[in-house]
């Protein structure tokens, strides 16, 4: 019961955004406690205000996916496996970047991102972004990358297979669930990125969603239907993957900071 | 650092090619094997370069220059010795921004950690559901911080906000409702209370996986001398969870010193720079105002206190591994 309450409280806000989001014309003193009228409006006008917005934030977060486990899954193998002198170093550096505030990496990466013409850009987004998740994911798929065990690698070097070869088809199936639960998380921190979204873009030509969000803050609107609606739509892919991946997230939250 | 020197004779199973095994003679081709080791690491270092090195070494160097939109399109930005740091600490507004600051992650930590130690107490415990409904809690850290604080924006409105209808359905609140965001006042403590709520389930994941790893015996035990509950969360579990609690802490300070997004959302810093704090001032003096210089001078100045607070913390560390040696 305790628990149900408590569960009540935390998730309000959760609920208050759904609730709202499927009444219509929510606007201050209309909504009711329940949806007891429910209507699609809010999310028709989100998708026609909002529709291309989500398809520029999940194109920037596939993207920085992409990137950030590219570079950073050899690079924990590397850590993990190889006796490189600094790999100490190495992996303090990493945890180190999580003390950096990100405005100070925007207020450099500002002026360098204009002369680079990466301003307004998706690509310059998604490099950008993908930042946001290579530290993490190095640190993360070390910690499970350590544990596989070397006689397999060994195994494999006999048989003649290179260093790319026992990487590519012994360390990356073996570690699988360590790499999954860092590209989840890339994807999440770039899905959820404002900062970056907000300084290093001026025009309005590439807008994600979280940029999209604080515009319609930003009109001072009465309409909070659309608003919450969004906001939902915001929210799936995180929900989507507590469903899914629940025990990929505990262990990336833990293992991610912890260790 | 530290290279193991080549094992003297291992087992013939081993003795194959293998990066550790290698006859000393061999110096061109371990060199190689050493680059080839090095190129799985080249992308990682140089993102890390790029994106985090390059940047804070441009910050440091931003903040003593007058680096202005104009530089932006000549490249050309005048030395200005410490202009910017003594333009920022004596604008009159920085005691203010400190002071904010300091509430901001104070009130935050303590919320935070209370409450998720709560939490993680009460979960510890083993019941049905248990699982489903912790991992629901997760819920806050997950969603885009955009969209949690768009919500408490609307939910804490004077007016039209849920939560000060709820209050006044219980009578709790005046008739004209807590002025959230338009007060002086409050705007801080709200932003605070949004945090703590953002902030909950990370510290109590963390500390909930600190609390399994106390062994149960030793409860057991200590219940079975009659030990009341009290009694046993300060003299074992406390004791025990420390180093977690530390951990989370710390990382929770890190995080906290340098949120922007919620508070840019729910009040922009305002009403009258009352829940402006110096990360959100870094944000505005750069990219409203376009005063880079003193904008990254004001990140200098987050990198420094987050800086203290780890050697502090490294430092502590440090004393009780020497105490637990000693021991």
């Amino acid at each position: 019961v305790l628990a149900v309450l408590i569960l009540a409280v935390l998730l309000f806000p959760v609920y208050w955004m759904i609730n709202a989001s499927l009444q219509k014309n929510a606007t201050s003193f209309t909504t009711t406690w329940f949806p007891l009228h429910p209507s699609l409006s809010g999310y028709r006008q989100a998708l026609s205000q909002q529709g291309g917005h989500l398809l520029i934030s999940l194109v920037i977060a596939l993207g920085a996916t992409l990137i950030s486990t590219v570079v950073a899954t050899p690079a924990a193998y590397a850590l993990a496996k190889f006796r490189l002198p600094g790999r100490g170093w190495i992996i303090f550096a990493a945890l180190a970047t999580q003390m950096i505030p990100g405005i100070v990496i925007a207020n450099a990466l500002y002026g360098t991102y204009n002369s680079l013409h990466l301003l307004n850009s998706v690509l310059g987004l998604v490099l950008a972004d993908a930042s946001l998740g290579i530290p993490f994911s190095i640190l993360l798929m070390r910690s499970f990358m350590t544990g596989v065990p070397d006689e397999i690698m060994e195994a494999a070097r006999m048989d003649g297979a290179g260093r790319l070869r026992a990487f590519v088809s012994i360390a990356v199936p073996v570690s699988r669930n360590g790499i999954i639960t860092a590209a989840l998380f890339s994807f999440l921190f770039a899905w959820s990125d404002f900062l970056f979204a907000l300084t290093l873009t001026t025009t309005g030509a590439v807008t994600p969603i979280t940029l999209g969000i604080y515009q319609y803050l930003g009109a001072q609107t009465e309409q909070w239907s659309p608003v919450m609606a969004t906001a939902v739509i915001a929210c799936a892919p995180s929900a989507v993957l507590l469903v899914i991946a629940q025990r990929f997230i505990a262990s990336g939250i833990t293992g991610g900071s912890v260790k | 650092m530290t290279r193991t020197a080549p094992p003297p004779a291992r087992p013939a199973v081993a003795a194959a090619p293998s990066r550790d095994a290698r006859p000393p003679g061999l110096g061109r081709a371990r060199r190689r094997e050493r680059a080839a080791q090095w190129l799985f690491l080249a992308p990682a270092l140089l993102y890390l370069v790029a994106f985090f090195g390059y940047p804070i070494v441009k910050n440091i160097v931003m903040s003593f220059q007058d680096y202005s939109v104009s530089s932006l399109y000549t490249g050309a930005a005048p030395f200005a010795g410490l202009l910017n740091y003594r333009a920022i600490f004596s604008s009159g507004l920085f005691s203010q921004l400190a002071w904010n600051t300091a509430v901001f992650t104070v009130l935050s930590l303590a919320g935070q950690f209370a409450i998720g130690l709560g939490l993680a107490l009460f979960f510890a415990r083993r019941f049905p559901l248990n699982g489903i409904v912790r991992s629901l809690l997760l819920l806050p850290w997950l969603i885009p911080l955009v969209a949690s604080a768009t919500v408490w924006r609307w939910m804490l409105g004077q007016n039209d906000g849920v939560i000060n209808a709820m209050l006044e359905t219980l009578h709790l609140a005046p008739a004209a409702g807590v002025p959230w965001l338009s007060s002086t006042g409050v705007a801080l403590f709200a932003v605070t209370l949004v945090n703590v709520w953002i902030g909950i389930p990370f510290n109590m994941v963390i500390l909930y996986g600190g609390l399994r790893e106390i062994p149960e015996e030793i409860h057991e035990a200590a219940a079975l001398d009659g030990v009341g509950a009290i009694a046993r969360f300060r003299y074992i579990t406390w004791p025990m969870l420390r180093p977690v609690v530390t951990v989370v802490l710390v990382l929770g300070f890190i995080y906290t010193v340098k949120v922007i997004d919620i508070i840019l959302v729910i009040t922009g810093g305002g009403p009258a720079n009352s829940s402006q704090t110096l990360a959100v001032q870094s944000y505005q003096l750069s990219f409203k105002t376009f005063l880079f210089g003193q904008g990254a001078a004001t990140g200098n100045v987050l990198i420094l206190i987050s800086l203290v607070l780890a050697l502090v913390y490294l430092r502590l560390n440090r004393a009780a591994l020497r105490t637990e040696g000693e021991l």
